[in-house]
């Protein structure tokens, strides 16, 4: 029987994966919600990436003859901090400390996360291993283990990147794990390893393809949690140290002027939370565009 | 159900061990010796190895661990070294404040987030549907530290309803309470919002139940249909969500008690990590996560109690 299944099996055809992306982008175009966080995004990215090309003054510049000045200021569009410094020019480039954090420690999390996933699915011997790691690092609520990561490593941005895709490495890790164990009793899977495929080319090639929908959808709703997450341990003085342009501690350098200049606090703010926003409506328009039924619950 | 309660304090009190030996490892691969930081980086090589010695430091690390176990067990989690005060004396001085904190959002977050819920989804598509769910995607993306600094902005500099921060006095006067209700919202807020999207789903789900039409069928009330019948089964995944939610909380209230200068867990935890005070580390991390996997325990057996379809096997 599965000699047959191995014989009769076909690789599917490239067009009917193009088919299957193009109907997923055609349901998330149909989401709203999902097309303003898609929008918002490209609008990052595009502020992130000609940085240098939308501002007039350095994030860095100090102009003490210009502090405190107010949102719509002539020279100023955002007004100036405590340091006559820019607020647009650091909101700009804070975008590009927030994508480059963001992208990093979803992208190292992502990188254990499936490595230890595949494992634990595929080897059974190395499931209860992998998975009793995994449950102690869910013991810890993620704030607390990014902050105890930073304890080790020290206060800074990098640091900050570490602790994130450290926490980030269990959710993925759970995910990959059961797509895994459902894709691998398939009989295709069956089919390959009776004409003798070997482990990795199954996990790589055959197992690991079918595994990226919800790791697709994790990765984009994690973005938003790296976002706010990195602001916020930098709000504490645990991430990004002055003078960086970071959105957390932007906001950190407003609270002691809330009276006098309240939108050095106001304007990143408002910034954090579009763009964590953005990540969450595209995030919950991927997972519905790309399977009704999935489940994401960690 | 008394296996099922056997087997989950087992596995709790391995999870505990196994936090325990993460937390104390962690100080331990941490860069930076101890009598240093104790004695001061003047301080002779003799009076380091001194205090290495009277820390215990000079042992081999696994009997270092036991030794620190050892100490947990009674009661006792080391000195700070900024201090020289007890960590359990530190923690516990703290600690009101943030468990004041946790519970107080934790019943903000809750009252709002079922009623939003509910409303939403006994008015499905209408405005306030609408509405409620676009307040509930925005409260789950809103930074809590920058929605407290606004609230103190709007409530506290701006109309002077509340005070700007603290929470020293007694939580049953009327200025304990103001003191309690600016930073209650700021970190519940997000706990709403999930509580909200949950309820809502939950609740459209049961609504569109076989049982549910049944009873509309047989000329139950709509009141009656929603308040009795169906709310008690919604609750069920609802109920998971706050219990996991109040865990989170411990975590959140680190940055809140930042945001309105608060006395607790979370203050005394970030001034340790800037110090390098590791004893003070350790024990506030170990408590948090011992908090937060206890509740989460409690939550799975609750969970099982109010749902017998549940089972663990």
């Amino acid at each position: 029987m599965q000699d047959n299944a191995a014989l009769n099996w076909k690789k599917p055809k490239a067009k009917k994966k193009e088919k299957m992306l193009i109907q997923t982008i055609k349901r998330l175009l149909k989401n709203k919600l999902a097309v303003l966080g898609l929008v918002i995004i490209v609008l990052q990215v595009i502020l992130a990436v000609f940085a240098p090309v939308l501002v007039n003054y350095s994030p860095y510049e100090q102009n003490l003859s210009e502090t405190q000045l107010g949102i719509g200021s002539p020279e100023h569009l955002l007004g100036t901090d405590n340091y006559g410094r820019d607020i647009w020019s650091r909101l700009v480039y804070g975008t590009r400390i927030s994508l480059i954090v963001g992208i990093s420690s979803v992208g190292l999390g992502l990188i254990g996360g499936l490595t230890l996933g595949l494992l634990s699915g595929y080897y059974r011997k190395l499931d209860g291993v992998i998975m009793r790691i995994v449950d102690l690092l869910f013991a810890f609520p993620g704030i607390l283990l990014a902050m105890l990561i930073i304890a080790i490593l020290g206060t800074s941005i990098v640091n900050v990147a570490i602790a994130i895709s450290i926490w980030s490495i269990p959710g993925c890790a759970r995910i990959v794990r059961g797509s895994v164990l459902s894709i691998k009793k398939q009989e295709y899977i069956l089919a390959m390893k009776s004409i003798g495929a070997s482990n990795s080319r199954i996990i790589l090639k055959h197992i690991l393809p079918n595994c990226l929908a919800p790791i697709i959808v994790f990765a984009t709703m994690r973005m938003a949690t790296t976002i706010l997450s990195t602001s916020a341990l930098s709000f504490l003085g645990l991430g990004a140290q002055p003078p960086t342009p970071e959105w957390g501690a932007m906001i950190a350098d407003g609270q002691d002027f809330m009276w006098t200049a309240p939108h050095m606090s106001i304007v990143p703010g408002i910034a954090i939370m579009l763009v964590v926003f953005a990540f969450n409506v595209v995030g919950d328009g991927l997972r519905d565009a790309l399977d009704p039924n999935m489940n994401l619950d960690v | 159900m008394i296996s099922l309660v056997a087997r989950r304090i087992l596995q709790l009190i391995l999870l505990l061990l196994g936090i325990s030996f993460i937390v104390f490892m962690s100080m331990y691969i941490a860069p930076g010796d101890p009598a240093t930081v104790i004695a001061g980086p003047t301080a002779s090589a003799s009076d380091l190895e001194a205090i290495r010695t009277n820390l215990g430091l000079d042992k081999p690390v696994l009997e270092q661990y036991f030794n620190y176990l050892g100490g947990i067990l009674h009661g006792d989690f080391g000195y700070s070294y900024q201090t020289g005060q007890t960590v359990t004396d530190a923690i516990l001085t703290r600690f009101p404040n943030t468990l004041k904190l946790a519970i107080a959002s934790m019943i903000v977050a809750t009252i709002i987030g079922i009623v939003a819920g509910i409303i939403s989804a006994i008015k499905q598509n209408s405005w306030i549907d609408v509405t409620s769910t676009t307040i509930a995607l925005f409260g789950v993306s809103i930074p809590n530290f920058w929605l407290g600094a606004m609230l103190i902005l709007i409530f506290s500099v701006n109309l002077q309803w509340f005070p700007v921060g603290g929470l020293n006095e007694s939580i049953f006067s009327i200025s304990g309470i103001k003191q309690l209700i600016l930073p209650a919202i700021t970190l519940g807020t997000a706990s709403a919002a999930l509580i909200a999207r949950m309820s809502r789903s939950s609740m459209l789900e049961i609504i569109q139940s076989d049982y549910i039409r049944t009873a509309k069928a047989k000329g139950v009330k709509q009141k009656s249909l929603i308040w009795v019948h169906a709310l008690r089964n919604a609750m069920i995944p609802v109920i998971t969500v706050i219990g996991i939610n109040f865990g989170s909380l411990l975590g959140g209230t680190i940055i809140t008690e930042q945001v309105f200068a608060i006395n607790g867990i979370g203050r005394l935890m970030i001034d340790a990590i800037a110090s390098r005070d590791f004893p003070i580390v350790q024990g506030t991390v170990l408590l948090v996560a011992a908090i937060f996997v206890t509740v989460n325990l409690i939550v799975d057996i609750i969970y099982a109690l109010i749902d017998p379809r549940i089972s663990y096997d």
